[in-house]
């Protein structure tokens, strides 16, 4: 128990102390010790969950079970590499101006404190306290975005902030129509949103009143997760703010707006005792999946490539989750995990990148491969993975999905494949030119720390040829507990 | 439904869920930031008296502090801060025009209220007919806030658009399970006030990086063409 405190009070220490001296030229190492030491207190805390199974707190106020653990490590563990490449690139930034000081102070605290809301929102055991979570890590990454504080920077903060606020809004009434039909199993208790009792009772709740409170947190929480039609702030918060930021919020806040979805969509379904709340996600994921793989095409700036392909794969994964069936949702939680890893490397190598070539245009990028082989590599590696190429993870987990569909609903496959072709070819037109092309004069390599990407994607090789039983068991549970059956 | 059927207290919960949807037209009607702002207070205080009187009615005694806390920020602190702004950007001579023509976005949140009402339609048996009222003139709060979003050009009529959408979620809870639990009202209470001083942050940030508070401005960003 001690180590969940711990995992939740780090950040929060770290968010007050940066706060105060986030402006020192320490504060890049100060930030990295604590995402460290609240890494470790995750895996102590993972270890705690491996051997109990479920932790509540007293209170009943923290819950943490499968479904939620695995996520709270990647979270630091994401949390942490990222770290490790925040320090040195935010001070490069502040030796070329593009921050001053006071700005550097406000990041450090920002970054302690979207950790913090991030796993609170993943730890919480209350619904609503789901809900003000993710509200509190769009609050806290929203100055982040117009960091930069150029024209385009404020304009994508402030849709960030207006679109995200109003989707946002919708979940919170979904949240309040989910706690009227449980106020009318659970009268006069203060636990009708607490996910552990809700989750024993769920079939005694009102079928009209969840299937109305699904559609409203699939629009709220779904805007946060970026699915189309509602994806318009994503690519731009993505790609103005700092490239650190962009690798968290890629790869870590998207995944907790997801998991979001998919606990309620665990309460609804006994409730409703339809596949409707999986027929809306399997609908908006599939169109999101295609949209944003046709987009990848038009892209002009390489972190707004990578915000499209971050739409994509939210798309499949929801498109999984909304499949239903233990195959597809086995596939979608590991999904979770690979792609998080995968994109948060990709954007720390894009940071070097913009770096070595001195902008985000893709048409400004050229030669990687011959100016500084081993950023290069990273790229075209990580991108490769992204694509979905064996060995690596995304092809494990996407196979399991697409065997999942071809069983259950076979004609969905050619949407999906075609969609995945269309999405390569989208990635692979840009590569080409910025790996291979010939570098343009005076192109010099810069200093980059290039080991959390190559542990990210050694950690992704080692998903995609042999998963390590913790966490097999881990998803299992998991899965079992979304859609009731494992695929052990 | 025959009004005069109802328990008093009911029946004062429904006139003022029909007044804070009053305030709510004039919101979007209102083309003056001060009396934007003083409306919006306006419907602060019906939200207080709202939540007063379902504590008392049904002895919720922390319904007091969410009082208190609508009281706080949401008639004085918010409202205040507001006001401060617009003088500060020295806008408040400014008349705004409603993009679509006013006549048709009345009649869009005309429209917008039928919806919440039909929405609700399948919300039955369980609970008492004016919960069903109370839950469709909230959730048309919310739907009207997003509308004076979309048809609004300077970002604090954009603000006040946000913040009366919560309005309309604070208003759903307390009618429909007299408040969220405490820890949850204290989070949403948090997350506006942040969200206000963001909301003023961003007023300067924008104003010394566009150099106007016309999000029509805000149109550097897009696909393709950059």
């Amino acid at each position: 128990m001690i180590y969940l405190y711990l995992t939740l009070l780090l950040p929060l220490a770290g968010t007050l102390l940066l706060a105060l001296i986030g402006q020192q030229r320490t504060a890049g190492w100060v930030n990295l010790l604590f995402t460290i030491a609240t890494f470790a207190a995750s895996v102590r805390l993972a270890l705690e969950v491996f051997a109990q199974g479920v932790l509540l707190s007293p209170g009943k106020l923290f819950y943490v079970d499968a479904f939620n653990v695995y996520l709270i490590l990647l979270n630091a563990l994401v949390g942490m590499t990222t770290a490790i490449f925040s320090g040195p690139y935010m001070a490069h930034e502040l030796k070329i101006g593009r921050v001053d000081a006071g700005r550097m102070r406000l990041y450090h605290a920002m970054y302690q404190g979207f950790l913090l809301t991030m796993l609170v929102a993943l730890s919480t055991n209350n619904l609503g306290v789901l809900w003000v979570a993710v509200e509190g890590a769009t609050l806290a990454t929203v100055l982040l975005v117009s960091l930069y504080r150029t024209p385009k920077s404020i304009e994508a903060g402030w849709k960030y902030f207006i679109l995200c606020g109003v989707g946002i809004a919708q979940a919170l009434f979904g949240t309040v129509l989910v706690y009227f039909a449980a106020e009318r199993v659970l009268p006069g208790s203060d636990e009708a949103l607490l996910w552990s009792v809700l989750h024993q009772r769920a079939g005694e709740m009102d079928p009209a009143v969840l299937t109305l409170a699904f559609v409203f947190l699939l629009i709220g929480y779904g805007t946060k997760v970026g699915l189309v039609p509602l994806h318009n702030w994503l690519p731009d918060a993505h790609s103005e703010g700092p490239t650190p930021m962009s690798a968290i919020l890629s790869g870590l806040l998207l995944n907790i707006a997801l998991y979001a979805l998919v606990r309620f969509k665990m309460l609804i379904d006994p409730a409703i005792g339809t596949n409707l709340a999986g027929s809306m996600m399997m609908g908006f994921g599939l169109l999101s999946f295609t949209v944003a793989g046709l987009l990848l095409h038009r892209q002009q700036d390489v972190k707004r490539l990578f915000s499209y392909s971050s739409i994509e794969h939210m798309g499949l994964m929801t498109f999984a989750f909304g499949l239903g069936g233990p195959m597809a949702t086995f596939g979608a939680l590991l999904h979770m995990i690979v792609h998080s890893l995968t994109k948060s490397a990709l954007f720390v190598t894009v940071g070097h990148v913009s770096h070595v070539a001195g902008s985000q245009s893709i048409e400004k990028i050229r030669g990687l491969i011959h100016t500084q082989p081993v950023i290069g590599w990273c790229f075209l590696i990580a991108t490769v993975a992204l694509a979905g190429f064996p060995p690596f993870g995304i092809f494990a987990s996407e196979f399991l999905l697409f065997t999942a569909t071809m069983k259950s609903s076979p004609w969905l496959v050619i949407p999906l494949l075609s969609g995945l072709a269309v999405a390569f070819a989208g990635l692979f037109r840009h590569m080409q030119r910025m790996v291979y092309g010939d570098a343009p004069e005076g192109q010099v390599a810069v200093k980059a720390n290039m080991w959390p990407v190559i542990l990210h994607l050694l950690l992704v090789l080692w998903l995609g040829i042999s998963i390590p039983a913790v966490l097999v068991d881990w998803l299992d549970q998991a899965t079992i507990m979304v859609v009731g059956k494992g695929v052990l | 439904m025959i009004l005069s059927g109802l328990p008093l207290a009911e029946q004062v919960i429904l006139t003022l869920a029909s007044l804070i949807l009053f305030t709510s037209f004039l919101l979007l009607a209102q083309s003056r930031l001060f009396g934007l702002i003083n409306t919006f207070a306006w419907q602060g205080v019906l939200l207080f008296l709202a939540t007063i009187m379902m504590a008392a009615t049904y002895d919720r005694h922390h319904l007091y502090i969410s009082a208190a806390l609508t009281l706080g920020l949401k008639v004085f602190f918010i409202p205040w801060q507001l006001r401060r702004m617009v003088v500060r950007l020295d806008i408040f001579r400014q008349v705004e025009t409603v993009v679509g023509g006013s006549l048709l976005v009345m009649i869009g949140a005309g429209v917008l209220v039928l919806f919440s009402y039909y929405v609700v339609l399948p919300i039955r048996e369980l609970a008492l007919l004016s919960i069903r009222n109370t839950i469709a003139v909230s959730l048309a709060v919310i739907l009207i806030g997003m509308l004076m979003i979309i048809t609004r050009r300077k970002a604090v009529a954009q603000v006040i658009g946000f913040m009366s959408m919560e309005n309309g979620l604070f208003f759903s809870a307390i009618v429909s399970t007299s408040g969220m639990p405490m820890v949850v009202e204290l989070g949403v209470a948090f997350d506006v006030l942040v969200a206000a001083i963001l909301f003023g942050i961003f007023f300067f940030q924008i104003r010394a990086g566009i150099g106007s508070l016309d999000v029509d401005h805000l149109n550097r960003l897009r696909e393709g063409d950059q």
